[in-house]
């Protein structure tokens, strides 16, 4: 005997991540996944932006990435609001799920904040899967990758919204053609965005926190 | 790897759909329909079923995966074409705004009841 089922087997987080939608647009909360692989420089990219955001933007952050321990710290000197994931007691450890999420602003009382940063676990497989109620993704590569990771993480690049391509301090030191990376990105994501960077050096910063602020002003209804 | 949480909820969904009426029933195949550009890996869903499944009716069930190609459909030009490979710009107009219409699927589709 068949039964028809016709169910889309991730139904019950897509549920969660409209719970947590509503849940945001209710605080004004802007809510911004990032992600990338592991080594990309994304907890020093944060720490960075935190730093040219705050305190004239609320921010928290949902730190999901666990072999480091020590981000919660560093991200907590610039003052922004911080709340660690450990996923490992969840059974799982490659993505962070909407129900995680929530339970996560909740606990930060998201009430008066205007950006909610969700560092996502560094890979750039699963993070992909996993809707949890954002408004936008990031996905940040470094110089140190290969160029051609968007064509083999063809769905990351997909979902992602905005792209950074860090550590460009590094360039002339390296043989890596940037141009290609950002062509690679292209070729699967046509119209997005990308920004090169440096979150050492803070070369490039500008035109991505510019990005950034006008976002979160538009949800936030605040002016410039 | 996140194969581990599919399988968790491909048996809870599986389980949830048997009705109630059915003395002690066993799947034997489990219908799927995974896309090509969803992030499932055939071998390592398979194994986390396994493991998911004992000592449930769907303990020895097969899973089969139809695997959906990816479709686009260019807004700028209007043209739509199948996907081989990881490159989503429009080979017509070359600018193109390009949606992907099938490839993400993660779906069960139905169950197989053993007689
Ligand atoms: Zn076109």
């Amino acid at each position: 005997m068949e039964i028809n089922i016709q169910k889309k087997v991730l139904e019950a987080n897509e549920t969660q991540a409209d719970i947590n939608r509503q849940f945001f647009k209710k605080h004004n909360t802007f809510v911004l996944n990032m992600m990338s692989s592991p080594g990309s420089g994304k907890t020093e990219t944060l720490c960075r932006t935190l730093g040219k955001l705050m305190p004239g933007i609320r921010v928290g952050v949902i730190v999901g990435d666990i072999c480091t321990t020590n981000d919660a710290d560093r991200l907590e000197v610039t003052g922004a609001r911080v709340t660690q994931i450990n996923t490992d007691k969840f059974g799982g450890d490659c993505h962070l799920a909407a129900n995680l999420i929530l339970d996560s602003a909740q606990r930060l009382g998201c009430g008066d904040l205007d950006l909610l940063i969700v560092e996502n676990i560094g890979n750039l497989v699963c993070p992909a899967e996993f809707d949890i109620g954002e408004d936008a993704r990031v996905v940040v590569l470094s110089v140190t990758e290969g160029e051609d990771k968007p064509l083999k993480y063809p769905l990351m690049f997909r979902v992602a919204d905005v792209a950074i391509l860090n550590k460009i301090d590094l360039l002339p030191y390296l043989d890596f053609d940037a141009g290609l990376a950002v062509d690679n990105m292209k070729k699967v994501h046509p119209r997005l965005p990308v920004f090169e960077i440096s979150a050492k050096t803070e070369e490039g910063f500008e035109p991505w926190l510019e990005w950034l602020k006008i976002n979160v002003f538009e949800k936030t209804g605040t002016g410039l | 790897m996140h194969e581990m949480g599919i399988a968790q909820e491909l048996v809870k969904i599986a389980i949830d759909s048997i009705p109630d009426d059915i003395e002690n029933p066993k799947v034997e195949i489990l219908n799927l329909k995974i896309g090509k550009l969803a992030s499932v890996v055939e071998h390592s869903l398979t194994f986390c079923f396994e493991i998911i499944a004992k000592d449930t009716p769907l303990e020895d069930a097969r899973l089969d995966i139809d695997f959906v190609p990816v479709t686009v459909h260019c807004k700028s030009c209007n043209n739509g074409w199948e996907l081989t490979g990881p490159v989503f710009k429009c080979p017509f107009c070359e600018d193109g705004d390009v949606e992907m219409l099938t490839g993400r699927e993660i779906e069960i589709t139905s169950l197989e009841l053993a007689d």
